[in-house]
């Protein structure tokens, strides 16, 4: 391994945008002084549940050559169709989340399915018009929930979802708590552990993976697939984070304190990575992989190019819409109109601050760019009140920062790929 | 028949006859048609150099100005500066082009050379270069050390999210000049003298030898190349025209308005002087000014006309703005879809 100057600037350029945002955040816990750890990880913890399914549904479409899908919002649009439906009969508790699930599934694929269409029509501009389409798609979500509803289907107006006029679903629609029947933390609350005993578990299953994948490389004589470097500085960053946690479990520290972590909403998560890994290892997969690098060398050799990146953004749709349903239920309220609108944004922002591009991302990226676009949008305010004052200074930033970080990395993306050309 | 109507495609026709349609309905719901055309006349001129700003760019083969706050933050900027220097009256309008020109010169150039770098994805790099710029705006217009007390709040920091003109004379300055009556019907002639001086000047620009270069360029990069041309140079001279007329765009639109609006207001405006040019006739890479003209009044005279009308037919509901959504990115989609791919 050589170290020149020019490979660092290259790897520079490479993660520019990640490279910020680290330090960003760094300068954050620098000024802001009265910013406690343990405020800080409570608002991480409770975020990144929220989120991370949402940059998950990404990944799909980048692989298969579809750029950033920021049609995820229409699939959004179908979870909360399917929340709005579920809440009107009063469906609640588990039981009332796969309702929500099964229901926003054929919604999704629906949605998805004449999206993956409009991709194949619009070629080359899949991601301005995933922007527009999305923006289209909300107009007609608003028809159907401003106007449809009482307007053409009759409600009555008494119900508590509805606007006293009788036509139109109000603003915001409470999703009452579980325990009374409703949808809020429906999933957050089946099962809970404190926070230290979830780091220590995922520390050391981390490790574990790292683990066995080094030596069964080794074992079957692909020792060359191993990077020495990275596996130790993975193993490292394990034993850190497991050695915390039981230091903290040992002293009964300030940690324990922290929020804990609802199991099931991570395991789906869990299974979202899973998923994504196995796909890629069918023959679907290795169509989207074919289609993403040439177009013309998967059509030559057989693969159907338009049926498989309709497949592609179908599934990423259906993803955002069960992405949306664990927001939802996490926040409790469903704002009707405009829950959807910053999803395509920020989730596309967060995969590209986790090092991924419009032709590269993986599991890595979506996991460690929620986390980091997270931690910006926490300590943003915070630089803004002590550098200047001025916490909304530091929310103006932070909405910079999202257009910026994806303006930047398309911009080198496109860049990049031109000179090589 | 065709000679008249060959030029338009299916979605002014269908526009065209939508608006129609509107028009006739009015008078027998109770509202005055004589005031819907005076709104659409006063709304197209308000959009029309806005919208004109599209033409340098699609026609250079950038598509369209998606970028366009980039333009409309330079204008605003202008227009803020001379209220700080107590400009009143037409010193105001004139200080404000004045400076918002160099400004969006030097904005555009390097919009222009941004764009020659990503060829092939204009449309979305400059759809988040016009939000990035108006975000980072936002913390300009908060941090700005401006002084004058017509402009800020009464206490705390920063400008205000939307100035009053009326305070430095700027209101409707130009709708009022030699403005006249017909029937009840108003005609700002001093807004729509500007808009069709504009016009013209952007007409005789592309019959120039530049003019005409930029449009070969933008029909056929190669063959241009080929030619002699310096394409690259020519599209960033498109996009310092479109950001200029961009910067101009907003300070006829605010004087109009009545108001100047900052910081998230510039984010979206983009989309609806796309979806004017458009549903003039325009492709996303031929536009002329003619479908300017056209694009900005049906579309203005859609969202006029329909407002009062959708709200008289359906009481309690607010069906025109979802209608404008609808139209408005619609129209830009069927753009898309008829973008020829060069592979």
């Amino acid at each position: 391994m050589t170290f020149s100057l020019k490979g660092i600037t290259s790897w520079a350029l490479e993660y520019i945008v990640t490279i910020i945002f680290v330090l960003f955040v760094l300068f954050g816990f620098l000024v802001s002084r009265d910013i406690s750890m343990n405020f800080f990880l409570n608002e991480l913890n409770g975020r990144i549940f929220r989120n991370t399914f949402l940059v998950l549904s990404l990944i799909i479409p980048v692989m298969a050559g579809l750029g950033l899908n920021f049609g995820i919002v229409i699939g959004a649009m179908s979870g909360q169709a399917a929340i709005a439906i579920a809440r009107y009969h009063e469906l609640g508790g588990v039981s009332g989340m796969l309702f929500c699930f099964v229901v926003s599934f054929f919604f999704a694929a629906l949605c998805g399915y004449f999206t993956g269409k409009l991709y194949n029509r619009t070629r080359g501009q899949e991601m301005i018009a995933g922007l527009i389409v999305g923006y289209f798609a909300n107009g007609i979500y608003q028809f159907l929930f401003l106007f449809a509803v009482g307007g053409i289907i009759k409600v009555p107006a008494t119900h508590p979802m509805i606007i006293p006029s009788g036509v139109g679903i109000r603003m915001t629609v409470d999703l009452v708590p579980a325990e009374r029947g409703g949808l809020k933390y429906v999933l957050d609350n089946i099962y809970q552990v404190p926070f230290v005993y979830a780091l220590l578990a995922i520390s050391l299953a981390v490790l574990a993976t790292l683990i066995i994948g080094y030596c069964v490389n080794r074992r079957r004589g692909q020792g060359y697939k191993n990077r020495p470097m990275s596996f130790g500085f993975n193993v490292l960053m394990c034993v850190t984070a497991a050695g915390i946690a039981v230091h903290a479990i040992a002293a009964k520290s300030n940690l324990m304190k922290l929020r804990p972590v609802p199991v099931v909403t991570g395991l789906l998560i869990i299974a979202l990575c899973v998923f994504t890994e196995l796909i890629m290892k069918t023959k679907l997969g290795q169509d989207f992989r074919a289609v993403g690098q040439n177009r013309h060398v998967a059509e030559v050799s057989g693969i159907d190019v338009d049926r498989t990146r309709i497949i592609a953004t179908m599934i990423s749709t259906v993803l955002a819409a069960w992405g949306q349903l664990i927001f939802l239920q996490n926040m409790g309220t469903l704002s009707t109109y405009s829950a959807h609108t910053q999803i395509g944004l920020f989730s596309v922002a967060a995969l590209l601050v986790g090092g991924a591009s419009a032709s590269r991302a993986s599991i890595k990226n979506a996991v460690f760019g929620a986390i980091l676009f997270n931690a910006m949008f926490i300590m943003s305010p915070e630089i803004g009140q002590s550098l200047f004052g001025q916490a909304v200074l530091g929310e103006y930033f932070r909405t910079f920062l999202a257009y910026g970080v994806i303006g930047v990395a398309l911009g080198l993306h496109v860049w990049k790929a031109n000179n090589r050309n | 028949m065709k000679a008249v109507f060959g030029g338009l495609g299916v979605p002014t026709l269908m526009i065209g006859a939508f608006w129609a349609a509107t028009l006739i309905t009015a008078p027998f719901v109770g509202i005055s048609v004589q005031t819907l055309l005076s709104d659409t006349i006063r709304r197209a001129g308000m959009n029309g150099v806005l919208v004109l700003a599209m033409v340098p760019a699609i026609q250079s083969g950038t598509g369209p100005n998606f970028a366009l706050p980039l333009g409309i933050v330079c204008g605003l900027f202008a227009l803020v500066c001379s209220i700080e220097l107590n400009l009143t009256g037409i010193s105001w309008l004139f200080g404000s082009i004045l400076f918002s020109i160099p400004l969006a010169a030097a904005a555009g150039y390097v919009y222009g050379k941004l764009l020659n770098a990503v060829k092939g994805s204009e449309m979305v790099i400059a759809t988040y270069t016009g939000f990035s710029v108006t975000a980072l705006m936002s913390l300009a217009w908060f941090a700005v050390p401006f002084k004058n007390p017509k402009m800020g709040w009464f206490i705390g920091r920063g400008l205000r999210e939307t100035i009053q003109l009326d305070v430095v004379g700027g209101a409707q300055i130009l709708n009022n000049f030699l403005m006249f009556k017909v029937g009840d019907v108003i005609i700002p002639t001093g807004m729509l003298l500007v808009f069709c001086f504009l016009s013209a000047l952007v007409s005789l620009f592309f019959r120039s030898k530049t003019g005409i270069a930029i449009s070969a360029g933008g029909i056929n990069p190669r063959f241009a190349r080929a030619a002699g041309l310096d394409v690259d140079r020519n599209r960033i001279w498109a996009n310092i025209l479109s950001n200029i007329l961009g910067a101009i765009g907003i300070i006829i639109y605010s004087q109009s308005f009545g108001y100047a609006q900052l910081y998230s207001a510039p984010l979206m405006m983009a989309f609806s002087a796309v979806a004017a040019v458009l549903i003039g006739g325009a492709t996303a890479s031929r536009a002329n000014v003619l479908n300017v003209v056209i694009g900005v009044i049906l579309f203005q005279g859609l969202l006029t006309t329909a407002l009062p009308v959708a709200n008289e037919i359906f009481k309690g509901t607010d069906l025109s703005e979802i209608m404008r959504v609808i139209v408005q990115y619609g129209i830009i989609l069927y753009a898309l879809t008829q973008v020829k791919r060069e592979d």
